[in-house]
């Protein structure tokens, strides 16, 4: 049909568009942004890059974590777990009554060894087990506005179901979590001599400075039937509070540390620590575990090998990923961008 | 007409039959100059259907110049618009109704609303209804903004200014457009908007006609004659209520714009009116000084008003797979909330007592006489827990996706717009995206449904040969020249000249010049003087920059009709003015007037059109002119035989050169004759039942016993670029089928120029007139294309069009068998004979035929259907297919108003389907997969907390974490990869079309893709919780600072996971991808910053350590490791086709290009 065609030039066309001179022509303005030119880097997994990839993640997390396990071993920690031993053999069968008993004595004498060397500053922490600060009842039960300002004692909201007494006056602090807080209480020495434990600084700053008030004082606290933690001393302010604001920091996970004090004096191996510990804190009725730890510090945090081990691996797997993918490479190559292997032209039998 | 193509266009141009019962015509006295004789005229229906008689109950009455009297309720409606669609008041109720029609907000509304119980508050109540609020914002603040510029433009529009005749002084008063009311008298003048839709009642014109121009109602440029009934343009202006008392009586509004049903009541008499007497709101008026008319429909009444709807509404196909993997993701997250709750209840079942005395439990409350507190039981407990479960992991289900998607779409039809690739020069179009959802289906096409003429073909139709008196006078012997200056006509002073002339075939010029005595001779002018009567061309006078030269520009709706018009000017017969009741003619130089008596339209039945004309020699003549077929039935066969043979031959050499073929014959009638026809004529045209149908038999009852004058053959030139964007696309696996009106030959030919057929092809005709023949011709297509296939083992190749040695097959079937298949139990057949062709051609199929093979494939298969076409015979295709595309060409724009997309060239389907419809489809494939995984991810570590939490559903990341993560967090990067990335260069697209493959087989979007996604995305999510899990385990971090590393932790991941998977980056990905980073940190510190919140400053102290960098290395590291190995596995070693071809892109830009792959022209298609 070409020859039909080619053979005629123009000389007739439909009506319109030769009538009206093109006054505003409607062709989009050419920019490489509309056309979808703009200048872009294309990168392709070459084999040259992956292997260089895997190497390169190798080389520095072997590294880490090598770092990471000898900070790890570095730390010196003496774990003890007290509460089941702090009970006096004849209560064992009912803990909780015992804890529950105002009248009976809690005090309670462990002896811990230093197995190395501590160096200063040694960080006091209690652990519990088993204890959810992270229950959706309990994170959500305070009063962030009432902890900051004397003017809103009375907003409570939130705090059920520890807001106010029952003759109805407001709480301070109010809530669950302030209810709970921690009260078995510790006291170090080295054969007859007094370790001094460091209280101040313990908690945050920012929540000192700005999360609880310099004016607000604990109002009706722990005054209810059920007595939950410790009690506050009225006459100080809640920004002093340190253990107070330590454990309202709640913990992320059910098993959990909170920081007690500090020891600002080196320990030697072989030392042996009597700890007097009052055991008030009720764990027992929802078997809970209350532990005391004395720990060092390094630059990771605390005894930890878990992130030493992780990265090892997987900078063993990265190299293993490299060698392996150098082999399989060398074993069976492919040039890349080889027409030949573009589905149709591999295969003109169809599969 | 298009007399061989489909329906008739719609035409507007009426002739008018003589309806006057007192002005009996006598064709003795047609030579005198008769100005008043083209008065009231009926007018022949072009609605082929019965015309229901319009019952005084259906009808709208109004009283012409006394707006007052005419129906009370319409007094209401002024003319003025409203296309706004809220009010002040309106405003906030029905846009929150329309809104919540999406299911995905009403799910948003439900979790919302569970969240402000008080038992269920897992979220503070700004949290959780901010999400939906955000949205609901967005999208109000949108649909205000183009309400309000749509009260803007109403109120413009109903302040225009019209000239109103007032009632008490009938004096022309100006008006505002919005006070016009039903039933006023209006004046409209020159290039003015017409403001309502009225019936003429007098224009400038003696003879009321009046032209106007429609682009506005449907989009045609040419020129519409209307007239003014003769009992009213006779009326002195200025008189008192010149047109008063009359009474018309019209249908209801509705929104035909080429239907109007009216008659009118005036001095006692009926007068019917029809399409041809309204000019419609927002039509110009052109060419008439001035007209006058009363306003029957007003406001949003008027035709265009009720014309004005939206696009049509289509679901893609990637987001009814998505439902599916929805509903998937659905399963997961009840089962997550089942998982959750029964732990709950077995957690609480085993620690029943001591719920009251654990410290962070505490049943009770005993400030409040000691009930419990938020306790109910554990079964309520596990109750309540899965509904505070589905509102934690509510984002399982990824809402902010289905806004993504809409921007998405709307960037990729910014870019399609803005693509020069498919901008039309010829006719300065742009390409439109008139769906706004259907972007990623242009990936996945498999049928292309194409119209012939208009859309392969040009629809510029040019006059190329003749046959007269069997006589073949064509290019095939003497090669057509341009006879130099065309012919001319001087009036006056002046110049006049066709705008367009025609290569001339120097014998037939010869003959008309010097032998017009011999009988050869005057059949030849007998010949182009049916071509410029028979016609409804309006001959329009434009002036030059030259004064001393005038163009007649051919006005008219069908292009055959304007190309016979010109070719006959070239050879001397110049149509040269039009009246409603006389044409005149320059003849060789020589003025004559010819009176128009009568004019049989083009309708479908007969395929034929006829004129009457009265002759300057008194005679008067019957010219006829038609398709072939329709013709040779009505021509007198006892005489000529061998010129009717020749004529034959002639005809059939024509059409297999691709030409569209037309017969011309002619009558001389007696005057018993005319007298006969011109009284059946009367009686029709006045009928006020069934007047089409009994004009249709008037006609058909005069087309008889013709004399053959001969044959026309024009060609309809192929559009540039078709033969390769089919090559093209078959390449791309992409079945084309051709669906025309026209004749077999015709279609076989045109198959074969755009290579659509090749020689080595197996045809496959199907030609049946009975139902049985039908069965036994598939039948035995069946058992062929079987057997063909049994020689070729690799029939399975069949679509791989490789150019292996196998057997092609075309089908073409015409639509007279296809009447015996479509909707019977053939049509199974004939899908197993289709599936198996490469091409099929139906030829001669109407338009609901067209419908019908669409809904044929697109029923029996998942594979996408596409439809193009460019005439209002495309429409039912177009809607009825997937995807719709309409040409904006010649033929109207009906194909554009139903379309999908619409642009300028058939062969741009090639850069949309290839280029764009590949780009749309992987970019949304991949954006609704990584929205899965990334809201999945984040779902998998809350839930993985919650093991940690006795089931109590506490959330370590902040509510304000949770509520960005999907807004702002991870939003921004997703959408702009949707719409920017590229995996291949336009170049690569287009030079292997082999490459859009990959979306008609569902490559990048299936149910493999999706689970080894949410793999992936449990490994990730495992790896970012359980890291800091285990490295943080016994020691003093709290719940914020952890929840701070969670939260820094995933964004970072699943952002560095999209980096991962981005083919092109430019500086936009860049700094999306990496401000998105940055602004997460900025939002935590800032959430961090608020002492209100229980984690003030837990970020500052967790970042300070040592720790918090490690964990976030490693878990960035050990989250991408098992994706990243997959990947480099994958790519090299099982690398697919666009892999491939990236490297190609990156590495052959210096090693020269291989000759064996297959290569289409790229220069034609760019």
């Amino acid at each position: 049909m070409n020859n039909v065609n080619g053979s005629v030039v123009g000389s007739s066309s439909g009506s319109g568009d030769g009538s009206a001179p093109r006054r505003n022509s409607k062709r989009p303005k050419y920019s490489r942004f509309t056309q979808q030119e703009l200048p872009a880097c294309k990168p392709i997994l070459t084999p040259k890059w992956v292997i260089s990839v895997f190497t390169l993640i190798g080389v520095v997390f072997v590294p880490i974590g090598i770092a990471s396990l000898m900070a790890s071993n570095d730390v010196v920690e003496i774990v003890d777990r007290y509460d089941n031993v702090c009970v006096p053999p004849n209560m064992t069968n009912d803990k909780v009554a015992y804890i529950q008993n105002n009248a009976t004595d809690k005090t309670c004498i462990r002896t811990l060894e230093v197995p190395k060397h501590m160096s200063q500053p040694i960080y006091v922490y209690y652990q519990l087990d088993n204890f959810y600060q992270n229950h959706r009842r309990y994170v959500k039960s305070r009063n962030d506005a009432q902890l900051r300002k004397r003017s809103q004692a009375n907003e409570t909201s939130g705090c059920d179901p520890e807001k106010r007494t029952i003759d109805g006056a407001p709480i301070v602090p109010c809530g669950l979590i302030a209810w709970s807080l921690f009260n078995d209480t510790y006291i170090f020495a080295i054969g007859n001599k007094n370790l001094t434990v460091n209280k101040k600084g313990i908690s945050w700053k920012s929540d000192r400075d700005h999360k609880f008030g310099k004016d607000v004082f604990p109002k009706n606290f722990q005054s209810g039937p059920l007595i939950g933690g410790a009690k506050l001393n009225a006459t100080k302010p809640l920004s002093e509070q340190e253990d107070l604001i330590v454990w309202m920091r709640t913990a992320a996970l059910p098993t959990f540390r909170k920081l007690y004090g500090r020891i600002e004096q080196d320990l030697n191996a072989g030392d042996v620590i009597s700890v007097t510990l009052k055991n008030n804190y009720n764990t027992y009725s929802f078997s809970g575990k209350k532990k005391l730890v004395l720990s060092t510090s390094s630059w990771l945090g605390g005894k930890n090998d878990f992130l030493g081990i992780a990265y090892l691996a997987v900078g063993g797997l990265c190299f293993f990923l490299a060698v392996a993918f150098t082999i399989v490479y060398l074993v069976k190559p492919r040039k890349l961008g080889d027409p030949s292997y573009l589905s149709w032209n591999r295969n003109p039998a169809g599969h | 007409m298009a007399y061989e193509d489909d329906d008739p266009p719609l035409s507007l141009h009426l002739p008018r039959p003589i309806s006057e019962p007192h002005l009996r015509l006598d064709p003795l006295s047609l030579s005198a100059p008769s100005a008043v004789r083209h008065g009231s005229r009926a007018e022949s229906e072009r609605l082929a259907s019965s015309q229901p008689e319009l019952a005084d109950a259906d009808a709208r009455l109004v009283i012409v110049g006394d707006p007052g009297r005419t129906d009370p309720h319409l007094q209401l409606a002024g003319n003025a618009v409203r296309t706004a669609k809220y009010s002040p008041f309106t405003f906030l109720p029905r846009n929150l109704f329309e809104q919540f029609h999406r299911v995905a907000y009403v799910y948003f509304l439900v979790i919302a609303v569970l969240n402000q119980l008080p038992q269920l508050a897992v979220f503070g109540r700004g949290a959780s209804v901010l999400p939906l609020a955000f949205v609901l914002l967005v999208t109000a603040v949108k649909d205000a903004y183009e309400d309000w510029r749509r009260h803007r433009s109403d109120r413009s529009e109903n302040n225009r200014a019209a000239s109103v005749v007032d009632s008490r002084d009938s004096q022309f008063r100006t008006k505002r457009w919005k006070d016009v009311r039903v039933g006023e008298v209006l004046k409209v003048f020159a290039d003015e908007t017409i403001p309502c839709d009225m019936v003429l009642l007098a224009t400038s014109d003696p003879t009321g006609v009046a032209y106007v121009q429609t682009i506005n109602l449907d989009g045609e440029s040419n020129l519409k004659t209307r007239y003014a009934k003769q009992e009213t343009t006779s009326r002195p202006i200025g008189d008192a209520h010149p047109f008063a008392a009359g009474l018309i009586r019209c249908e209801r509004p509705n929104r035909n714009i080429y239907g109007f049903l009216a008659n009118m009541e005036i001095d006692g008499k009926r007068v019917s009116l029809g399409p041809s007497n309204i000019i419609l709101r927002g039509c110009e008026l052109k060419n008439t000084a001035w007209a006058i008319g009363v306003a029957v429909y007003a406001g949003n009444e008027t035709k265009v008003m009720l014309n004005s709807s939206g696009a049509p509404s289509k679901r893609s196909r990637l987001e009814t797979h998505m439902n599916r993997e929805t509903l998937l993701l659905s399963a997961v997250l009840i089962t997550l909330c089942s998982v959750v709750s029964i732990c709950n209840g077995i957690w609480l079942g085993k620690h029943r007592n001591d719920l009251e005395l654990s410290q962070f439990f505490r049943k009770r409350d005993y400030s409040d006489s000691g009930e419990n507190y938020n306790y109910y039981g554990i079964g309520m407990q596990v109750f309540f827990t899965f509904l505070m479960s589905v509102i934690v992991f509510q984002i399982m289900i990824p809402i902010s996706l289905y806004i993504s998607m809409e921007l998405v779409r709307l960037g990729q039809a910014y870019f399609m717009i803005r693509d020069t690739n498919l901008y039309d020069e010829s006719s300065n179009s742009k390409f439109q995206c008139r769906a706004l959802n259907i972007n990623e289906d242009l990936g996945q096409v498999k049928y292309v449904f194409s119209d012939k003429t208009g859309t392969l073909t040009e629809n510029k139709m040019e006059f190329r040969c003749a046959t007269i008196r069997g006589r073949d006078y064509s290019s095939g012997k003497v090669p057509l020249q341009d006879n130099g200056g065309t012919h001319s006509v001087l009036v006056g002073d002046r110049i006049w000249k066709p705008k367009m002339s025609v290569k001339t075939d120097p014998e037939l010029v010869a003959l008309l010049q010097s032998k017009v005595e011999t009988e050869q001779g005057k059949q030849a002018c007998e010949f182009f003087l049916a071509l410029a009567c028979c016609n409804t061309i309006v001959p329009l006078v434009v002036e030059t920059a030259d004064q001393k030269q005038k163009l007649i520009d051919y006005q008219g709706e069908s292009p055959d009709e304007q190309a016979l018009v010109y070719a006959a000017a070239s050879y001397g017969f110049v149509l040269i003015e039009r009246t409603s009741g006389h044409i005149v003619v320059d003849v060789r130089g020589d003025r004559q007037r010819y009176d128009v008596l009568g004019l049989h339209e083009f309708d479908s039945d007969r395929k034929r059109m006829s004129v009457i004309i009265g002759c300057p020699d008194k005679t008067v003549k019957l010219y006829v002119k038609g398709a072939d077929i329709s013709m040779f039935g009505v021509i007198q066969k006892t005489v000529n035989l061998d010129i009717i043979r020749a004529t034959e031959t002639s005809l059939n050499a024509y059409s297999s050169l691709g030409l569209r073929t037309l017969v011309i014959g002619m009558r001389k009638l007696s005057r018993n004759d005319f007298e006969e026809w011109q009284s059946a004529y009367e009686n029709a045209s006045t009928a006020l039942i069934g007047r089409g149908r009994l004009l249709r038999a008037v006609a058909s009852n005069v087309e008889r016993d013709l004399h053959i004058l001969g044959a026309s053959g024009i060609e309809d030139k192929l559009q540039q670029g078709v033969p390769e964007a089919i090559e093209s696309m078959r390449q791309a696996d992409i079945k084309v089928w051709v669906l025309t009106g026209d004749k077999q030959e015709t279609a076989i030919s045109i198959g074969f120029s755009c290579k659509l057929l090749t020689s080595e092809m197996t045809q496959i005709v199907i030609n049946s007139n009975s139902r049985e023949s039908c069965k036994k011709s598939l039948q035995d297509a069946v058992a062929m294309s079987s057997k063909l296939a049994a020689i070729s083992p690799d029939s399975e190749n069949i679509l791989r069009g490789t150019g292996s040695s196998r057997i092609a097959l075309a089908l073409v079937i015409d639509g007279n068998s296809l009447v015996y298949i479509l909707e019977t139990e053939l049509e199974e057949e004939l899908f197993k004979v289709a599936t198996v062709c490469d091409v099929v051609l139906c030829c001669r199929v109407a338009p609901l035929q067209k419908a019908g093979i669409v809904a044929l494939m697109k029923n029996r298969t998942d594979d996408m259907t596409l439809a193009i076409g460019d005439g209002a015979n495309d429409v039912s295709m177009i809607q009825m297919a997937d995807v719709g595309i309409g040409i904006s060409g010649q033929e109207g724009r009906q194909a554009v108003m139903a379309s999908d997309f619409a642009m300028g060239q058939f062969r741009f389907l090639v850069p949309l389907l290839l280029v764009h419809g590949h780009w749309n489809y992987q970019r949304m494939a991949y954006m609704i997969l990584y929205n899965f995984y990334r809201n999945a991810v984040f779902v998998f570590i809350l839930f993985w907390y919650v093991l940690y939490t006795a089931y109590s559903l506490t959330t370590a990341i902040s509510e304000w974490s949770s509520v960005l993560y999907s807004v702002i967090y991870t939003a921004l990067p997703t959408i702009v990869v949707g719409i920017l990335d590229k995996d291949l260069s336009r170049r690569t697209l287009i030079k292997y079309p082999q490459l859009y493959r990959a979306g008609q087989r569902d490559e990048r979007y299936n149910l493999k893709f999706f689970i080894l996604t949410m793999m992936d995305s449990i490994w990730q999510s495992a790896a970012i919780f359980y890291i800091p899990y285990l490295a943080y385990r016994h020691s003093v971090v709290d719940v914020s600072s952890l929840g701070d590393l969670w939260t820094l932790a995933v964004v970072v991941l699943v952002n560095i996971h999209l980096a991962m998977d981005v083919f092109q980056w430019n500086w936009i990905t860049h700094a999306s991808i990496w401000g998105c980073i940055v602004a997460t940190v900025i939002c935590v510190i800032v959430i961090d910053s608020i002492w209100m919140l229980p984690g003030y400053w837990a970020i500052f102290h967790i970042m300070g350590t040592g720790l918090f960098w490690l964990c976030l290395l490693g878990i960035i590291i050990a989250g991408m490791l098992p994706h990243f190995t997959t990947k480099a596995l994958t790519e090299y070693f099982m690398p697919n086709d666009i892999q491939i071809a990236r490297e190609l892109e990156k590495y052959q830009k210096n090693a020269a290009t291989t000759s064996e792959i297959p290569m289409s022209t790229l220069s034609q298609l760019l």
